[in-house]
């Protein structure tokens, strides 16, 4: 309203300037004064590790103006043509409308297959930074309340994307991308009872048939796209809503937020980084081949390469296959692969068990809590050793995955190979949650000894006498807030089991899990006890050295 | 006297005799060329060879009868070095440098010939690349060969550190020979299989494919080992180069200045 009366006043004097006028006719119909006041001075902390997100964002958005560039040029069609293109060593093949106006793509149209080589690397950057973004969230504790509901978001974004890229991949219907359609069609048999009917469904019929592509493509271009640029939305919205989260420091609290405003200096450098990201992604498509679907050649399901292996993002669905005892159970008539169908049982719980994490945390602290403040995740033992485990668990598969090509570079025997990693899927992530843990304590003494002796200085002083010592300096006070900032839980107990009238109740079995849980996040075997303050005026009060 | 007549009554008979009946054809003169070969290649095979396959190539313990490989087979396996294998070798023997000469080869491989009949060394018009059918041999390749070697011959992994070798820079006869024999684990494919013209294709393909000359359309070929090599790369130089860039742009913050 008031912004109408003063332009009102002012037209009766002279004209306002011209951006003044654009800026109110907009402000009149679009309502971006207020949106724009309110945010313009959001405030974002700084980390290079906060930038993750954007270059899973950027990485995104570059795939998209890609897509639609090879969009003009893709023929999603499974009709048999004949090769007359470019490329000498398939002239005269058969192959399909799909390959065919891929191979026009690579070979003969203007800057075809650099697009091809953007969309491609900047998927598979996209994953990665997709993985290490999570792991970020995931070490820092940033997905506690507020921020499960947008973890959630982002896992799925992941998990989707995951999809998006297996159906991308598999459209230039190529021999290795149809391998890897094939080796999905029989992970879809191997389900009991409804496996045959819902490969038929899927594939119009057997096997290749003629219809797979166009399936793909519609899903590729438009549902799972359309589904992940909602989410990505929504999850900006939310990381916008609960405000980011910063490490602790001095001047930090769970309250505010300490950083930069969004405008001028976020815009300025998120929008650099933007170029920042598509030159990187630009530079290593114009140098660095990548799905080289000529070498490949169309799919014909009587060939078969080795060295086939799907995009590194589901390798551990392959490493799954690959290391599964070929077990099958065969009555009347019937056969059911379990060396097929366990593995695809295991493959959703391995995203699943990261998923579901921070539910499991809050329900074990029984923190209702909201938290603003990272936590380091040395100060979180327990936590950060599941992580790590969770990564060497996917990494084992990883190994599996690509298990030829460890036996022929590191001229190993690939049985050998595939036993290890049999055995490591059960035992290193014992072993690594266990050695995570130590360290984390470990580090955690560190910082106790640092807050309350000062930093090693490095200067040897012989004393008098003739001792030596070595000079120790005090932290600082701000790095001292910084090592002492984070809260240590005290273990939860089962509460009282007599009530005031000496009745007895009856204690759950969850109840009793969960204090089980809690001694063992929080118990004296899993946090070391930050200095107090009372510490540290009776050690620095003392005269001399200790 | 006497004798001395008789003598050379005797000595110009016999000679008039040797020089009647003398052989002076071709033929012949080749077949004692040919002999002289198979004796050299003999000695050659007593040296290098029997102490494993057997004083007569009947084969032993420590290696297979070569009664009917053929000289192809021969010269496959020397040429490269495979043959003579170390004693103690691991999963499999290993392509190594080759320490006989191609005359020393050719007499080694017409001995093993003349023990029993089989395929015998190519011509080069057999296994010249020059005017064959690419695109055939690609997708020959594709059908017969890609399981093991992958889709452009790069090599791949067999059972229990066995494997099957890169074909870059193989020689075309080498490749056309093993082929015709089928060395190791390597199943061979005799002409009634795939055809001369068929190897030829295949020779070719190989030679537009996976040789020095090759162009890469894409750039860098990472290996042309497929997503593996990818998704490594990605990782280390594409998410690599991307923190760094994030880590410099975080570090120049715009800071309050210090009055």
């Amino acid at each position: 309203m008031s912004t109408t009366k003063n332009s009102d006043a002012r037209s009766s004097r002279e004209k306002a300037p011209a951006g003044e006028r654009v800026a109110d006719w907009a402000d009149g119909r679009l309502g971006i004064y207020s949106l724009a006041k309110a945010n313009m001075r959001k405030i974002f902390p700084d980390h290079w590790s906060f930038m993750l997100g954007e270059v899973c964002m950027y990485s995104f958005i570059i795939i998209i103006l890609t897509g639609v560039y090879l969009t003009l040029f893709f023929h999603p069609s499974m009709n048999e043509v004949e090769y007359h293109g470019s490329y000498i060593p398939l002239q005269g093949q058969l192959m399909s409308e799909a390959f065919n106006s891929t191979m026009h793509i690579s070979f003969d149209v203007r800057g075809g297959l650099l697009i091809r080589q953007i969309h491609h690397w900047a998927a598979l950057i996209f994953l990665a930074g997709m993985f290490v973004h999570m792991m970020r969230v995931f070490f820092t504790g940033a997905f506690r309340k507020p921020r499960e509901v947008n973890w959630l978001f982002g896992f799925l974004l992941f998990v989707l994307g995951m999809f998006t890229g297996f159906t991308g991949y598999s459209l230039p219907d190529d021999l290795l991308s149809g391998t890897g359609v094939r080796f999905m069609e029989g992970a879809v048999l191997s389900v009991p009872v409804v496996g045959t009917y819902l490969s038929f469904f899927l594939f119009g019929g057997e096997f290749p048939g003629g219809d797979f592509v166009a399936r793909f493509y519609s899903v590729h271009v438009l549902l799972l796209p359309g589904i992940m640029l909602g989410l990505m939305v929504a999850h900006l919205i939310l990381v916008f809503y609960h405000k980011h989260t910063q490490f602790a420091g001095p001047g930090k609290t769970n309250n505010n937020v300490v950083g930069m405003p969004l405008l001028p200096v976020y815009m300025a450098k998120a929008g650099g980084f933007f170029f920042l990201v598509f030159g990187v992604i630009a530079v290593i498509s114009a140098i660095a081949t990548i799905n080289p679907i000529w070498s490949m050649g169309p799919y014909r399901p009587d060939q078969v390469s080795t060295g086939a292996q799907p995009d590194w993002y589901m390798g551990f669905s392959e490493g799954l296959i690959r290391v599964m005892p070929g077990w099958e159970i065969n009555f009347w008539g019937h056969t059911l692969v379990l060396g097929v169908f366990i593995p695809l049982m295991i493959f959703p719980l391995v995203l699943v068990a990261i998923a579901v994490y921070p539910f499991i945390e809050s329900w074990v602290t029984g923190d209702k809590r909201e938290h603003h403040i990272l936590d380091r995740p040395r100060n979180v033992p327990t936590r950060t050793a599941f992580g790590v485990a969770w990564i060497t668990w996917y990494m084992v598969l990883l190994i599996g995955g690509g298990n030829d090509l460890w036996a022929t570079h590191f001229h190993l025997s690939i049985n050998a190979i595939t036993w290890f990693v049999r055995i490591a899927f059960f035992v290193a992530p014992v072993l690594a949650f266990i050695v995570t843990k130590r360290i984390c304590l470990g580090l955690q003494r560190r910082d106790k000894d640092k807050v309350l002796h000062g930093r090693e200085s490095g200067i040897i002083k012989r004393l008098p006498h003739g001792e030596f010592i070595e000079v120790h300096e005090p932290l600082s006070q701000e790095a001292l807030h910084t090592l002492t900032a984070h809260e240590q839980y005290e273990p939860a107990m089962i509460g009282a089991t007599v009530d005031e009238n000496g009745v007895e109740r009856k204690v759950k079995g969850t109840e009793k899990l969960r204090a089980k849980l809690s001694k063992s996040y929080y118990g004296e075997d899993s946090q070391i006890p930050k200095p107090t303050a009372e510490e540290y005026k009776e050690i620095t009060s003392g005269h001399g050295h200790h | 006297m006497a004798a001395v007549v008789v003598l050379l009554i005797a000595l110009a008979a016999i000679g008039g005799l040797y020089s009647a009946v003398a052989p002076t054809g071709q033929a012949k003169a080749d077949e004692t060329a040919q002999s002289l070969t198979i004796t050299e290649g003999q000695r050659l095979y007593s040296v290098g060879c029997a102490s494993c396959h057997g004083t007569g190539g009947q084969g032993t313990s420590d290696g297979p009868s070569l009664v009917g490989v053929g000289a192809a087979a021969v010269d496959f396996q020397v040429a490269t070095g495979r043959m003579p294998a170390a004693t103690s070798q691991g999963a499999q023997i290993p392509k190594k440098k080759n320490i006989y000469s191609q005359a020393e080869i050719d007499q080694l491989a017409a001995y093993i010939a003349s023990l029993g009949t089989g395929p015998s060394v190519p011509t080069e018009e057999q296994y010249d690349p020059d005017g064959a059918d690419i695109a055939k041999g690609g997708e020959l390749f594709r059908t017969n060969c890609a399981q093991c070697h992958n889709f452009t011959g790069k090599g791949g992994a067999l059972t229990h550190g066995k494997f099957a070798p890169d074909l870059e820079g193989v020689d075309p006869k080498h490749i056309y020979e093993a082929m015709q024999t089928g060395p190791q684990n390597m199943p061979s494919f005799p002409d009634t299989t795939l055809s001369e013209k068929n190897k030829k294709d295949i020779i070719a393909y190989l030679d537009a494919v996976n040789s020095e000359d090759t162009v890469e359309p894409g750039g860098l070929g990472l290996g042309g080992l497929g997503p593996v090599s990818e998704g490594l790369f990605a990782w280390i130089f594409g998410l690599g180069a991307l923190i760094a860039v994030a880590v410099w742009v975080a570090a120049r913050t715009a800071k309050a200045k210090k009055s």
